[in-house]
C-alpha cells in the first residue's frame, strides 16, 4: 500500500527565538478554535505520550514545576513558586505555589511531585521518558525495579520538595519542564489504571471534556487555572481522522482554524503562491537537523577520508530546492537556532571533483557499492534518490532501501546492518533547547549500542568526557563557558565526519483569520502546532 | 443442510485459526521491535529490556502464540502497546462505523452496478453501452484516494451539498459510500452485463418471448433473477475487497472505523491492535464467503449443498 501519511516520531520541534516575545497576557477571553488531525490521539498520559501530536495537547492539560515563557525557550516557574539550586549544583529545592488545584478540585501538594516523578521512572509505567531523569539520585536502582522509590526526591513539607542529583547537570531544569515531569494526582491515576491516558486529570489550562475515538476531542477552559486570565479560548475542538488535503479544504471553507498536520507537501506551492492563503501561513525555525549517518564500524565508512568525501559529494542546495525551500542547508549537527551553533564553521563545501580525488586517495578510485536506508514516506524517498545521484557522480553506487519507519530504526540499531541512513522523518528534533540533546543519544557512545539511535555507531571517548564536563557546568555564570564547550565538541565531531548534515527544517503553520495572537505563539517552540493556551479569538471581547 | 452448515462452520473456524498463526508469525518476523517503539528514542537499553520482559517478548514464538490463543479463547484481545487501552474496546468503538459504511457501500454499488449492467446489456454494442462500459472501466481503475478527494472538492467544497468529511449524519455517509461503492459498481456492471447477455440468449427467454409476454415482464420476471445469481455470490467474496478499500476511504473522509485504527497500528507496530483488526476482518471475510455459499442454493435450487 502506498503510504501517504505523516507519522509521528517522538520529539518536538523547538524554535529558539532568543528574545522574549511580546505575548499579550491581557488579550480577551472567549471563543473557540477547531484543529484538525489525521491520526487519532494515542494517549494523553503525560508519562507515556511522546509524539508531536499529543505533546502540546498534554502541555495544555498538565503542568509541571517548570515551564517556558509562551512563544520562547526561556524557562520559567510553572507550578513552582521558587526554584533554588545549591552551590554544587546537586540539590534543587522547589516550593509549590499556594492554592493550585488539579482538575478534580484537590489542592496540589509536595507529595504529588514525589508521586509523579516516581511514577514516570517506575519500570512498570513503561514510560519512554524515564531515561531523562537518570541524573536524579537513586534513579538506577528504582528504575531497575529495586527499592521503595526515588531516594533523591524528598518531601520537606506540604509545599517543598528537595531533589538531589547524583551528578551536577545543567539540563535538569529543562528536564523538569518536559511533559514527563508533569504533576498528576495519585487517586485519579489509580482509579483509571491503564486508561489514565483516556481520562487524564491534570492541572493545565484546559480539561478534557469529551473524547470520541476516531472523531473528536474537546478541551474546555479550566476555571481554576493557576494563571489568571489564561487560557484565552473557552474551547478547543480537535477533529480527528482528516487527511491533510481534506483539512486544507476545511480551512479554506472556514470550518477549521488550524490544520494540525501542517500543509501537505503536494499543496505547499499552491498555498504559498496564493496571496490570500499565504497570508495565513506563519514561518518559524525549528530545532531540527536532517542528516545522513555513515556507519563508522562498517567498511568502507570506517575510513574517515571516505566519510569526508561523501560529505563533499552531497548537493544540499538542490535537496532543499527539491522540497520547495522548506528547509535551510546545514553544515554541522546543531541547528542555527540552538545555543552552541558555530556561525564561523564552514563545513565541507559541495565539490564532487575534490570528493572523487579524496576517494581515490583513500583507495577507492573506482568507488564502491553500498546501501542507503530511508523511511518510505514522501519526501524522504525522493531525497534519497537525490543523494544516490550525487554519490554516483563520485563513483559510489548506493542502493536505496526504502522501508517503514520502525524497520529503518531497527536497522540503524544494529552495528552491521545499515551503512548509510537518511534520517528524514525520524531524527532529530530536540526534546528541549539545549545543545546536549543533540549529542548523547545520537552521537555519543551511550547511543552506539544495539537498539540505540547513534546510527553512525560513532563513539569518541575523549568527546564523551568533554560532554560530561560541559554538562557539569551549572549555574548562570557558567552558561557562556558551557556553550563554548559544546560548540567545540560539535566542530570536533565534524572533523571525524560521522554524519553528512543536510538541512534544518523550517516550520510552517497555517491559521485562520478567526485566531489572533503574537506570531511567536503560532510557531511556539514547545507547542506544536500552536500555543493552545495563549492564542485568542479575533472576535472575543 | 444442517450437516453441511456444521461442516462449513468447522472449516471456517480452522481457517481463522490458521490466520491467527500466519499473522502472528509474520508479525514476529518483522524486524521492528515493538519494545523499542514503546521505549522511544530516549530509552536506555535497560528500559527496552524491561519492557520486552514485561510484555513477554523474550519468550519463544510458540509460547507467545499459545498465550495469545488462550487469551483469545477467553475473549481477551490484549491491550494496545501504544494506547494502553483494551483492543476489544478500541475495535468495538469503531466497528459500527465501518459496518455502516460497508452496508451503505454495498447498497450503493448494487444500485449503480446493476442499473448500468442492465441498461448496457439491453443496449448492447450501442453508444450507450460503450459509454457505460468506459465509465465502469474508469471506476475500476481510478484510485479511491483520488476519487474521494475529487468528490469532496466538487460536491462538498464547490457545491456545498455535503460536509467536508466527518461522521454523524446521513449527509456524511453519502460521499464515502459512493467512493467505496464505485469500485464494486464497476465490476458488477460488467458482470451483470455479460450475465444478462448470456441469459437473454437462452431458450426459455425465447419461449417467453414466443408466449407473447411483454418485454419488461420478460426482463424482470425471467432474465434478472437468473442473471443476478453470480452477483450474489460475489458480494460475500467482495467483503475482502471492501476491507482494503475501507482503509483508504476512511482516512480520506475522517470516518472513525477500524480501517483508520489498523493503519495507525501498523505504523506503530502495535501488534495487539494489528492482530485484533486482522481477526475481525478475517472473520468478516470468512463469514461473507460462508453466507454467499449458503444463500446461493436458496435462490437457485439447481445448486445443491453437499
Amino acid at each position: 500500500m502506498k503510504s501517504m501519511f505523516l507519522t509521528g516520531v517522538a520529539g518536538l520541534a523547538l524554535a529558539a527565538t532568543g528574545a522574549l516575545a511580546q505575548v499579550d497576557e491581557d488579550a480577551p477571553q472567549g471563543g473557540a478554535m477547531v484543529v484538525t488531525y489525521q491520526d487519532d490521539v494515542a494517549t494523553l498520559d503525560p508519562a507515556i505520550g511522546y509524539d508531536w501530536q499529543n505533546w502540546s495537547m498534554i502541555k495544555s492539560l498538565f503542568d509541571g514545576l517548570m515551564g517556558y515563557e509562551p512563544g520562547t525557550t526561556t524557562l520559567r516557574n510553572e507550578l513552582a513558586e521558587s526554584h533554588e539550586i545549591s552551590e554544587d549544583g546537586l540539590v534543587h529545592t522547589f516550593v509549590l505555589k499556594d492554592g493550585i488545584k488539579f482538575h478534580n478540585g484537590r489542592e496540589i501538594g509536595a507529595p504529588d511531585v514525589k508521586y509523579s516523578l516516581e511514577r514516570v521512572t517506575n519500570p512498570e509505567t513503561r514510560s519512554p521518558g524515564a531515561g531523562f531523569f537518570s541524573m536524579i539520585d537513586g534513579f538506577d536502582s528504582w528504575n531497575a525495579g529495586e527499592g521503595e522509590g526515588l531516594t533523591g526526591v524528598e518531601v520537606v513539607d506540604d509545599k517543598t520538595v528537595q531533589i538531589t542529583l547524583s551528578r551536577p547537570d545543567a539540563t535538569f531544569s529543562h528536564v523538569m519542564a518536559l511533559n514527563f515531569a508533569s504533576i498528576v494526582p495519585q487517586e485519579a491515576v489509580e482509579a483509571a489504571g491503564e486508561d489514565f491516558g483516556r481520562q487524564p486529570v491534570g492541572s493545565g489550562a484546559f480539561t478534557l471534556a469529551e473524547w470520541t475515538p476516531g472523531q473528536q476531542l474537546v478541551f474546555e477552559r479550566f476555571a481554576d487555572y493557576h494563571r489568571a486570565g489564561v487560557p484565552k479560548l473557552d474551547q478547543v475542538t480537535f477533529n480527528i481522522g482528516l487527511d491533510p488535503t481534506v483539512a486544507l479544504l476545511r480551512l479554506q471553507s472556514g470550518e477549521a482554524d488550524v490544520p494540525g498536520d501542517g500543509i501537505p507537501p503536494a499543496q505547499f506551492l499552491q498555498v504559498m503562491n496564493d496571496a490570500e492563503q499565504a497570508d495565513n501561513v506563519v514561518e518559524g525555525g525549528q530545532l531540527h537537523t536532517g542528516y545522513i549517518t555513515l556507519n563508522t564500524q562498517m567498511a568502507p565508512f570506517d575510513n574517515v577520508d571516505v566519510r569526508k568525501a561523501v560529505n563533499m559529494a552531497v548537493n544540499k542546495d538542490r535537496i532543499v530546492q527539491m522540497i520547495n525551500g522548506r528547509a535551510v542547508p546545514a553544515n554541522q549537527p546543531l541547528p542555527p537556532t540552538m545555543p552552541g551553533y558555530d556561525t564561523e564553521y564552514e563545513g565541507y563545501a559541495y565539490d564532487p571533483e575534490a570528493a572523487k580525488a579524496m576517494l581515490a586517495e583513500a583507495g577507492f578510485p573506482d568507488g564502491f557499492t553500498t546501501e542507503l536506508y530511508v523511511m518510505n514516506v514522501d519526501p524522504n524517498p525522493r531525497i534519497a534518490q537525490a543523494i544516490q545521484q550525487d554519490l554516483s557522480e563520485i563513483g559510489v553506487t548506493a542502493e536505496i532501501r526504502s522501508l517503514a519507519q520502525a524497520n529503518v530504526i531497527a536497522a540503524g540499531g544494529e552495528a552491521d546492518q545499515a551503512p548509510m541512513i537518511w534520517s528524514g522523518g525520524m531524527a532529530w528534533i530536540a526534546d528541549f533547547p539545549d545543545p546536549s540533546n543533540f549529542y548523547g543519544p545520537i552521537l555519543g557512545c551511550a547511543g552506539a549500542v544495539p537498539g540505540g539511535w547513534n546510527w553512525s555507531w560513532y563513539c569518541n571517548e575523549a568527546l564523551d568526557a568533554r560532554a560530561a564536563e560541559a554538562d557539569a557546568m551549572t549555574g548562570p555564570d557558567m552558561a557562556g563557558a558551557r556553550e563554548d564547550a559544546w560548540r567545540s565538541i560539535y566542530v570536533d565531531i565534524m572533523a571525524d565526519a560521522p554524519w553528512v548534515p543536510v538541512f534544518n527544517e523550517q516550520r510552517f503553520t497555517m491559521v485562520s483569520d478567526a485566531m489572533a495572537g503574537d506570531d511567536s505563539l503560532f510557531v511556539d517552540p514547545v507547542h506544536i502546532p500552536v500555543n493552545y493556551d495563549y492564542i485568542y479569538s479575533s472576535t472575543a471581547e | 443442510m444442517t450437516g453441511y452448515l456444521i461442516r462449513r462452520l468447522f472449516e471456517s473456524a480452522l481457517i481463522l485459526l490458521g490466520i491467527t498463526f500466519v499473522t502472528f508469525v509474520l508479525l514476529y518476523l518483522v524486524p521492528a521491535d515493538p519494545a523499542r517503539q514503546i521505549a522511544g528514542r530516549a530509552a536506555t537499553a535497560a528500559t527496552v529490556a524491561n519492557i520486552r520482559d514485561q510484555l513477554g517478548l523474550n519468550d519463544p514464538l510458540f509460547i507467545q502464540y499459545f498465550r495469545y490463543l488462550s487469551n483469545l479463547f477467553q475473549g481477551d484481545l490484549g491491550r494496545s502497546y501504544m494506547q494502553r487501552a483494551e483492543v476489544s474496546s478500541l475495535i468495538a468503538s469503531r466497528l459500527p462505523a465501518s459496518l455502516l459504511l460497508m452496508v451503505s457501500a454495498i447498497v450503493t454499488e448494487l444500485i449503480i452496478g446493476l442499473t448500468i449492467g442492465i441498461v448496457a446489456a439491453l443496449r448492447r454494442n450501442k453508444p450507450v453501452d460503450h459509454t457505460l462500459m468506459i465509465f465502469s472501466f474508469i471506476s475500476i481503475s481510478a484510485p479511491q484516494f483520488v476519487i474521494g478527494i475529487l468528490l469532496l472538492y466538487v460536491f462538498a467544497v464547490q457545491l456545498g451539498w455535503f460536509p467536508i468529511g466527518g461522521y454523524g449524519t446521513f449527509a456524511h455517509l453519502v460521499l464515502p459510500s459512493i467512493t467505496l461503492g464505485l469500485l464494486g459498481a464497476g465490476w458488477y456492471s460488467r458482470m451483470m452485463r455479460s450475465s444478462m447477455i448470456e441469459v437473454l440468449g437462452q431458450d426459455f427467454v425465447r419461449t417467453a418471448r414466443a408466449k407473447g409476454l411483454s418485454k419488461l415482464r420478460i426482463i424482470i420476471r425471467h432474465v434478472m433473477p437468473n442473471a443476478i445469481l453470480p452477483i450474489i455470490a460475489m458480494i460475500g467474496i467482495d467483503i475482502g475487497l471492501f476491507m482494503s478499500g475501507i482503509v483508504v476511504v476512511e482516512s480520506v473522509f475522517g470516518w472513525p472505523g477500524i480501517g483508520q485504527l489498523a493503519w495507525q497500528a501498523i505504523q506503530r507496530v502495535d501488534i495487539p491492535v494489528i492482530m485484533g483488526v486482522t481477526m475481525v476482518s478475517a472473520t468478516a471475510i470468512v463469514l461473507g464467503n460462508l453466507l454467499a455459499d449458503l444463500v446461493t442454493p436458496l435462490i437457485d435450487p439447481r445448486i445443491k449443498t453437499k
